[in-house]
C-alpha cells in the first residue's frame, strides 16, 4: 500500500509545525522513503525519542499503510 | 494488552544482554532492515538473542506495544531499547553503537 511524499510532509508538519522535512522517494514506488527532519521540538530527546514524535505524527500508519520509512531526525543547528 | 506476552518480552530482555527482535533468524533473516542490524552486531562481535516476530504473532504486536515503536528490528541491551535500524546503523557509523556495548559491559571485537 503506497502513501505519496506530501502526505507525509503534511502529516509531519500538523504535529510538528516548525520542522523541515525532506522526503525521498527511494525507489519510485511511493512505498520506500527516507525522510530528514529537523525540529526544534527535537532539542534534547533521544534519537528514540524523537523517533517516536515522528511515528506519533504519521498516526499508526507507520508499519502499515507505511511500509519503509527510513528516518533521520534532528534539532536545527545554532 | 496481553500481559503475558508482555511478560515474555520482559523475561527476555532481562536474561540476555542483547536481545534483536527480528523477522527471520539471526542465520536466515527474512526482512532486509533486520539483516541489515545482524550485519552490524555480527561485525562488532557482539552476542545476541534473535527473537522472531514472524514465528510468534503475539510477540510481533505485543513488541510494538511494549517498545512504543512501530517496526521491526528492535534492539535491547540490558534492558533497555537502543533503537531500530535507522537508528542502529546510524549509531553504528558514528561509533556510539561501540560506546553504548562498552559502556553497558557488553564485549565488542576491537
Amino acid at each position: 500500500m503506497a502513501m505519496d511524499a506530501a502526505m507525509i510532509e503534511r502529516l509531519i508538519k500538523e504535529s510538528l509545525p516548525d520542522a523541515q522535512v525532506s522526503i525521498e522517494d527511494l525507489r519510485g514506488d511511493g512505498d520506500h522513503y527516507a525522510a530528514h527532519v529537523v525540529s526544534d521540538a527535537f532539542r534534547g530527546k533521544t534519537r528514540v525519542q524523537q523517533h517516536q514524535m515522528v511515528y506519533q505524527a504519521l498516526l499508526g500508519r507507520m508499519g502499515n499503510e507505511l511500509h519503509a520509512l527510513a528516518l533521520q531526525t534532528g534539532a536545527p543547528e545554532d | 494488552m496481553d500481559n503475558t506476552v508482555h511478560e515474555r518480552i520482559r523475561q527476555d530482555i532481562t536474561d540476555n544482554n542483547v536481545v534483536l527482535f527480528m523477522k527471520g533468524s539471526p542465520v536466515f533473516p527474512q526482512c532486509g532492515f533486520s539483516a541489515a542490524v545482524v550485519q552490524i552486531l555480527s561485525h562488532l562481535g557482539v552476542k545476541f538473542k534473535g527473537v522472531d516476530v514472524l514465528s510468534d504473532p503475539g510477540v510481533r504486536q505485543g513488541i510494538k506495544e511494549f517498545s512504543n515503536w512501530p517496526t521491526i528490528p528492535q534492539l535491547y541491551v540490558k534492558g533497555e531499547f537502543v533503537g531500530g535500524c535507522d537508528i542502529i546503523r546510524e549509531m553504528f557509523e558514528t561509533g556510539e553503537l561501540q560506546q553504548l556495548f562498552e559502556g553497558k559491559g557488553v564485549p565488542v571485537r576491537a
